[in-house]
């Protein structure tokens, strides 16, 4: 299987036998059902459905109960295709378990980061903003120009400016497996991931 | 107990003595120098103590060769093979930064007496 659905828990540092101290995010992996096979005869393209996570039974819409009743599942919060998947001895119902990682190997994980609002062009962006000195007032923080004069006589599309930032998918790759615990489900990755605590993540294996 | 403290519970070490910020502090730690394993030891004061969990750490703090020298340790490091407290001192603070500042006969820290100790709570 190549990947698995899981939940950040935190940031920790755990030793290694060096002695030497790692920082690992502690994420919640899996049992993950597979609850659809998609195959490149039926659907266009190989890929593997995994449920996870839990959700008040009243809050699912009936075509999504018909979905996991169709698969014999208890319905799930989460639902998300792993593409590219070896559909061969995939079979529906069967579930994917952290221990499909090994520690040393690498991994990309994507999820939803951190909202932060609306940010300047400093934070965003990281722009200089402008001088300290010389004379300047109020522009510390300024994004500058934002295009020429009487040519084009407008500014460019997708020119970077304040705006909301962060709430969007970010993917991390290469991050290394540092920890694998199958009886508590748990994967430690070395480094950072996105998103808060609590937050769903999509763990890939790197192809 | 939650996730992470339930994981941190295999590396955190109960069998370290308790010290405080003031305290003189003699650390024996593993040093790896190509496949060959050595003991260093550096002694110091404590200067500050932080964090908790796997990420705890101890600050010493001693003049080496007139020039003052800090040393930061992961308190459960499974490199540190030994730690001994040589002296108790009494502080006021729980982060002596202000030691930094001082050199010489003003850098001292008073030792903590016997009495002190158990005279405390009555």
């Amino acid at each position: 299987m190549e990947g698995i659905l899981g939940k950040k828990i935190g940031m920790s540092r755990i030793f290694n036998e060096e002695g030497q101290s790692i920082p690992v995010t502690v994420i919640e992996a899996g049992p993950c059902p597979v609850v659809q096979i998609k195959t490149v005869a039926q659907d266009g393209y190989d890929s593997v459905q995994l449920g996870f996570g839990e959700k008040r039974k009243n809050l699912f819409t009936q075509p999504l109960l018909g979905h996991f009743a169709k698969a014999k599942l208890e319905p799930r919060r989460i639902l998300k295709e792993v593409k590219n998947a070896k559909v061969e001895g995939m079979t529906v119902g069967q579930e994917v378990k952290v221990d499909i990682f090994s520690v040393g190997e690498k991994v990309k994980v994507s999820g939803i980061s951190k909202g932060l609002g609306f940010q300047g062009v400093v934070r965003r962006y990281n722009f200089r903003g402008g001088p300290k000195s010389h004379g300047q007032s109020d522009r510390m923080r300024a994004p500058g120009s934002v295009g020429s004069s009487s040519y084009p006589s407008r500014t460019f599309k997708g020119q970077r400016m304040a705006g909301r930032m962060g709430g969007e998918k970010v993917t991390i790759r290469n991050l290394v497996v540092a920890g694998v615990d199958l009886e508590k489900n748990l994967l430690l990755l070395r480094g950072a991931v996105p998103g808060k605590k609590n937050s769903y993540l999509t763990i890939r294996k790197i192809s | 107990m939650d996730v992470i403290s339930a994981l941190e519970a295999k590396y955190v070490k109960d069998n370290i003595p308790e010290f405080k910020p003031g305290d003189t502090l003699k650390v024996s730690t593993k040093i790896r120098e190509g496949d060959k394993e050595r003991i260093q030891a550096f002694e110091g004061v404590v200067i500050q103590r932080r964090g908790r969990g796997t990420g705890a750490t101890f600050t010493l703090r001693k003049i080496s060769g007139g020039v003052g020298v800090e040393r930061i340790f992961p308190l459960f490091s499974p490199n540190i093979t030994k730690l001994e407290i040589l002296r108790q001192g009494k502080v006021k603070r729980a982060k002596l930064y202000y030691l930094r500042g001082l050199k010489g006969k003003s850098a001292r820290i008073q030792e903590k007496k016997k009495e002190e100790e158990t005279g405390a709570e009555s």
